[in-house]
């Protein structure tokens, strides 16, 4: 298990963003130290996706401090960041309808070194070899969310920020994806992971990082969590 | 009233009809490519169709260029031209309202041919066909040049619809069109692949006036009196569809050369009118399912 002394990986301070005229973070302030599987977990419109937006540089109007690797992300576009080696899977999942399921994978470039080769990348996700051809929408919720995850490892990006992918899918399929989340966390990839699914989060996670209204409330390892779920619930609100 | 249609003037009209449908079609491509990437309504296309021929004119007039070199060089003069457009004028407003290119390129087309118009006049231009003569088909005298226009923007519209929907570079271009973020959080430089898709676009345009100057006058004006067809082109095929431009532009031209044997006096209104159906019974387009869900 990592100490609380190893580095931070990501250090996020301070972070506030702005859509237009409206701030949807007041100053969200957390770490993700390398080999991590950190959740933001929250209420509908706490400001989780515009937290994982924001570090990406999609949220354009931000302020505070993103440091990645010691790199200060605030200022660096979208293209940028990536090519640091932050990867990102978007809540709708951005699966493209006018791209088959094999362009879909085989979209992100090769940016860093140790990049899964499309071979390899069939072979940890077989059920996509089947449906090479056809449109990347005609896959069904679970198979979409298995891509859009899926081709993100092709970057060689180490470090994964994950949208709810666990959202609308069926329980086997939860536990899929939860297996697929271990299995690269064994490979040593740093993962952020935006949740709302508890038990899915708590099968995944070493710690958890609540954001209500837009600002970090209260942090808390998966231990703490098991042990005061109810206190978990009552910020999640059910 | 169908009295007195010689095969002459049938075929006369077809070929007219498919020369015409060809400039439709490789200019309503380059519109729909800009339009289906960066959402930017070019109505500078024309401008952009006309220095294209202005610059093969002055390579030849000035510089002793002849046809073959201008039709690369000028293409590329052009593009080069247009990405400087881009980076100047459309790029700090690409957060705004599609309106808004619409109407910074509508100013930018009325720049250009002023210009063009102080300094070289508004009359047309002579540019001598580089294929002279010609081939008797029996029915219908076919002149090598016109010939050499309908096989070149066939290819040209092939070559370019295959270079997006069946290449990896097309791969990025659909997915920048369905959603510019996610690409660019791939890695990918999205805002230098969308200045050079305008220059790319815009190059087609150069493209088509180049083969334009030996069978139009080449004129400030020539650009702007195809630019409504275009756009009408570009509504019936669907915004943004390729395809649809392409198979729309040449079938429009067909349809205006036979309405020009058939019904003359309907054949200036024919585009217009299957515009307002399409616009009544299609809005989106005729092919606008067939790409996009
Ligand atoms: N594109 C947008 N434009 C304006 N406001 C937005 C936009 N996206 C999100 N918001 C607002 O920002 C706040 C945070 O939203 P979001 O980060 O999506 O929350 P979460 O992912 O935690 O559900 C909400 O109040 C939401 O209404
Ligand atoms: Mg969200």
């Amino acid at each position: 298990m990592l100490d609380d002394t190893t580095a931070p990986l990501l250090e996020v301070r301070d972070l506030r963003a702005w859509y237009a005229e409206s701030q949807a973070l007041q100053g969200v302030t957390f770490d993700v130290r390398p080999g991590e599987l950190v959740t933001l977990i929250g209420r509908n419109g706490a400001g989780k996706t515009t937290t994982l937006r924001s570090i990406m540089g999609i949220v354009k109007n931000r302020k505070g401090s993103i440091r990645f690797e010691g790199n200060e992300l605030i200022g660096r576009r979208t293209f940028q960041i990536a090519r640091l080696g932050l990867a990102y899977c978007p809540e709708e999942r951005g699966i493209f309808s006018s791209l088959s399921v094999r362009e879909n994978l085989t979209l992100p470039p090769h940016l860093k070194s140790g990049g899964m080769s499309d071979e390899e990348l069939l072979k940890a996700f077989p059920n996509l070899r089947a449906r090479a051809g056809s449109r990347g929408t005609s896959l069904s919720g679970g198979e979409q969310q298995m891509l859009a995850i899926a081709r993100i490892l092709r970057n060689g990006c180490r470090f994964l920020l994950l949208d709810e992918p666990s959202e609308g899918l069926a329980p086997v399929i939860v536990k899929e994806i939860g297996a697929q989340l271990r299995r690269l966390k064994a490979q040593g990839y740093t993962i952020l992971l935006v949740e709302q699914n508890l038990n899915f989060a708590r099968s995944v996670a070493d710690r958890h990082v609540v954001i209500e209204h837009g600002a970090v409330v209260d942090q808390l390892s998966n231990e703490d969590l098991a042990a005061d779920m109810d206190r978990v619930k009552t910020y999640l609100g059910v | 009233m169908f009295d007195g249609i010689t095969p002459q003037l049938l075929f006369g009209q077809l070929l007219i009809g498919v020369i015409n449908g060809s400039f439709y079609a490789m200019l309503a491509m380059g519109l729909a490519i800009i339009f289906g990437l960066m959402h930017v309504v070019n109505f500078a296309h024309g401008a952009q169709y006309m220095l294209g021929a202005f610059v093969a004119w002055l390579l030849l007039s000035t510089f002793g260029v002849p046809y073959w070199g201008a039709l690369i060089l000028a293409p590329l003069v052009v593009a080069i031209f247009g990405i400087a457009m881009e980076r100047l004028i459309l790029k700090p407003i690409a957060n705004l309202d599609h309106l808004y290119s619409l109407l910074v390129t509508y100013a930018a087309t009325l720049v250009i041919e002023g210009l063009i118009r102080q300094q070289y006049g508004s009359t047309g231009l002579p540019y001598s066909s580089p294929l002279p003569g010609g081939v008797n088909l029996g029915f219908m005298f076919m002149p090598w040049y016109r010939l050499w226009v309908v096989v070149f923007s066939v290819v040209t519209c092939l070559a370019t619809w295959l270079l997006i929907e069946h290449t990896k570079l097309g791969a990025y271009l659909r997915a920048a069109n369905e959603s510019p973020e996610v690409v660019e959080s791939f890695g990918i430089n999205v805002p230098r692949m969308m200045t050079l898709t305008y220059g790319f676009g815009v190059g087609l345009a150069g493209l088509s006036g180049v083969l334009a100057a030996p069978i139009y006058q080449v004129s400030p004006s020539m650009g702007s009196s195809l630019m409504i067809t275009i756009f009408a082109v570009v509504v019936i095929g669907g915004m943004g569809s390729i395809a649809g431009a392409i198979l729309t532009g040449y079938t429009l031209g067909i349809v205006e050369g036979l309405t020009k044997v058939f019904y003359p006096e309907a054949a200036n209104l024919v585009i217009f009118f299957i515009m307002l159906l399409a616009l009544i019974f299609r809005p989106s387009g005729l092919f606008s399912g067939t790409e996009k869900s």
